[in-house]
């Protein structure tokens, strides 16, 4: 029993992560009907934005000699406002010039990968390839509860991607500016008409789904604080799949499908030869896509790249 | 019709510069390094280029390496294999055909050097991997030859260790499904484990793929099997994972490592959670003695930080091959006859008095020498432990 809870916890820290970069994939896509797969990638930038802020800050080497609780509360919101920076910049320059000329959609989501590989090996040309790993930003204590071994970083982690969900909830379906934005994936063309800006819901977007995934690669630095160019790549499928099972474009479904993948991971990994782990993870994700073809909360559309 | 004649003659032209430019123009000494600059594990490709070019540097200075009574300087062309396999078989093929080199060093993990060696083995060109140990890169391959240990050899050392020092009787492994060199030690290891303590001695054998990041359902599984330590035969940058992720789930026992974590960068990236853990490996750097300390205390001087396993490997395997070539007394002329030449001296090496031990090849091309077992000191320092040395035949 205390086994399962123990793996239970894993898939939830697992999952976290998974959620907090498939609801960016879903956030965009929902607006844009735009699969930006750059996306893993500005996670990546999000935890090497950390790294760079952090130890630009923090004492004894840093710039400032800040304590590290303050280096943390500064870390958080830097980190999610540079990111959303590049985020955005990469729509500007990259993904609206092209909607402008009224490519197709598949041309943009080719576009979005070829972002992606820019970020890493711009990333791995800048930098070079040694490792980087986060300072230490909170003192780890690692609680027992009754066997089941929990650190008070995964708890942060846990509590970040629920809040992040309720916060994006709350956005979507109860504020004017969410209005706007499932106005958007409703009728492009009509908006304007209506007075709405969408230059400026679709920036809005970006900024939220980069901001999101920059704190997701600010708790993944802290958690696996080995940073690479290409951590975001395969992280990056998986919550893309994540988000596929959930039903792309649907919040709800960005959550739930980011923690199912984690317990599939996990649970297949500690009852059967972990040796199957991708294998059978996918495999049982590929029937539920049978089952449900558009996602556990997904709707039927006709077109959806 | 005449455009598309002249450009093929323009190619063949081209071609034949490029053949006969290699041949030719043989005034130096060439040799490939196919090694990982960028991808998994560049600290290693680091080591291996900053160990060869102060071999360089040093025989240049002097005028180049004596051949015949002629002094040739040392080309050395380094080629980044990115850490995977696919790239370093390009590569290797590229030095040897391309670049007409007479011999080539690395790749360094038995991921890409068994693919590797391989084709300098179709190709006829002398290979020496410095760093990879299993045992599948030099089998019946006349060609290759290795600097480092094999794991059968590297196994039962970690095995009979682990039994003295932490009286354990139950053994948790955890590994790299697609990494030859983690999988294969893995494998060694078990066999070696159970021939001391029996059947299912090894309680929990787990595995992770390459891009993995969080080990705790495997982690939590081995834990739950209660193991007296875990064996983790990994690159540097997944023990430093493993190990921190291990303490969150509550694990308080030891770990023991392999050839691979001896790398410079483990304790920036693992800091304290790898202290006081124990590793087998080619050499200890704290406590070394003669041309060893000479070698280290340069290597410091120049780069900054003390040389790894890596790079102590690649100076040997850098000072065999110079010195097949010595022998072979010629450089000019025919490539395939040379290379032929370094080949045969490589493999009647009688005893070559190395910087990571005295050493000699076996009809495999696998060195007999002995293995040091490391402890990670308190300030982060990889101190000598004891020597294990293969049994006299």
């Amino acid at each position: 029993m205390e086994f399962i809870l123990q793996q239970c916890v894993n898939a939830m820290q697992w999952g976290s992560f998974y959620a907090l970069i498939a609801l960016g994939y879903t956030l965009v896509y929902g607006v844009l009907r735009l699969i930006n797969f750059a996306h893993g990638d500005i996670f990546m930038v999000g935890a090497y934005l950390a790294f760079f802020i952090s130890t630009a800050f923090l004492a004894p080497d840093g710039l400032f000699g800040f304590s590290r609780e303050l280096t943390l509360a500064l870390t958080i919101p830097l980190t999610m406002i540079f990111t959303s920076l590049v985020g955005v910049t990469l729509e500007r320059i990259a993904y609206r010039p092209l909607m402008r000329r009224g490519a197709h959609r598949l041309y943009v989501v080719i576009t979005a990968l070829m972002c992606g590989l820019v970020l890493e090996n711009g990333n791995l040309a800048l930098l070079g390839a040694s490792r980087k790993t986060l300072p230490v930003l909170l003192d780890k204590s690692v609680y027992d509860f009754g066997g089941i071994a929990v650190t008070n970083l995964k708890l942060w982690v846990i509590l970040a991607a629920v809040l992040v969900f309720l916060f994006l909830q709350f956005v979507v379906t109860k504020t004017r500016l969410g209005m706007a934005m499932r106005a958007v994936s409703w009728d492009k063309f009509a908006l304007p008409l209506m007075g709405i800006p969408l230059d400026s819901v679709i920036v809005f977007t970006f900024v939220l789904g980069s901001g999101i995934a920059g704190l997701g690669g600010m708790l993944f630095a802290m958690s696996y604080p080995v940073l690479e160019p290409y951590m975001g790549a395969m992280t990056g499928w998986k919550a893309f799949i994540a988000a596929v099972v959930g039903g792309i474009g649907e919040i709800r479904g960005a959550f739930v499908g980011g923690f199912l993948l984690a317990f599939v991971e996990v649970m297949v990994a500690a009852f059967l030869p972990s040796t199957f782990r991708d294998l059978f993870a996918f495999s049982i994700l590929l029937v539920i896509l049978w089952q449900w073809p558009t996602g556990i909360f997904g709707k039927p559309a006709t077109s959806k790249i | 019709m005449l455009m598309k004649h002249m450009i093929s003659f323009a190619l063949t032209c081209v071609m034949t510069l490029f053949t006969a430019g290699a041949v030719f123009a043989g005034q130096t000494i060439k040799i490939g390094f196919p090694i990982p600059l960028t991808g998994e594990i560049p600290k290693v490709g680091e080591s291996t280029k900053f160990a060869a070019e102060m071999y360089r540097d040093e025989v240049n200075a002097k005028g180049g390496l004596e051949v015949g009574g002629k002094k040739y300087p040392l080309e050395f062309i380094f080629e980044d294999n990115e850490s995977k396999p696919e790239t370093a078989v390009n590569v290797t093929l590229k030095l040897i055909d391309r670049d007409g080199v007479l011999a080539i060093i690395g790749p360094q993990s038995s991921r890409q050097a068994v693919p590797a060696g391989a084709v300098a083995n179709d190709n006829e060109t002398p290979m020496i991997t410095p760093w990879s140990t299993n045992p599948d890169a030099t089998k019946d391959r006349p060609w290759v030859f290795r600097a480092a240990f094999l794991d059968p050899f590297q196994a039962p050392v970690v095995a009979d260790f682990a039994t003295k020092q932490f009286k354990a009787k139950k053994a948790a492994v955890l590994f790299e499904i697609s990494n030859d060199y983690s999988k294969g030690l893995a494998d060694n290891f078990r066999d070696a484990w159970e021939a001391l303590h029996g059947k299912n001695s090894v309680i929990a054998f787990e595995s992770h793929g390459p891009k993995d990041q969080d080990f705790s359902a495997q982690l939590t599984k081995m834990i739950a099997a209660k193991p007296d330590f875990i064996f983790l035969p990994e690159n540097y940058s997944f023990a430093a994972l493993i190990v921190p992720q291990a303490r969150d789930l509550g694990y308080k026992g030891h770990f023991m490592g392999s050839d691979a974590w001896g790398s410079a960068e483990l304790m920036k990236l693992c800091g304290n959670a790898c202290k006081g853990q124990f590793f087998s490996t080619h050499y200890a750097a704290a406590g070394a003695t003669g041309a060893t300390k000479e070698f280290i205390d340069k290597y410091n001087k120049k780069f900054g930080y003390v040389p790894d396993d890596v790079a102590a490997l690649t100076w040997d395997a850098v000072a065999l091959v110079a010195g097949a070539i010595q022998k072979a007394g010629k450089v000019e002329g025919d490539v395939r006859k040379t290379r032929k030449l370094i080949r045969e001296n490589l493999a009647s090496v009688k005893n070559f008095k190395g910087i990571t031990g005295d050493m000699r090849f076996d009809e495999q091309g696998d060195p007999v020498k002995c293995a040091v077992i490391v402890a990670i000191d308190d300030k982060g320092d990889f101190t000598f432990k004891e020597s294990v040395c293969p049994k006299q035949k």
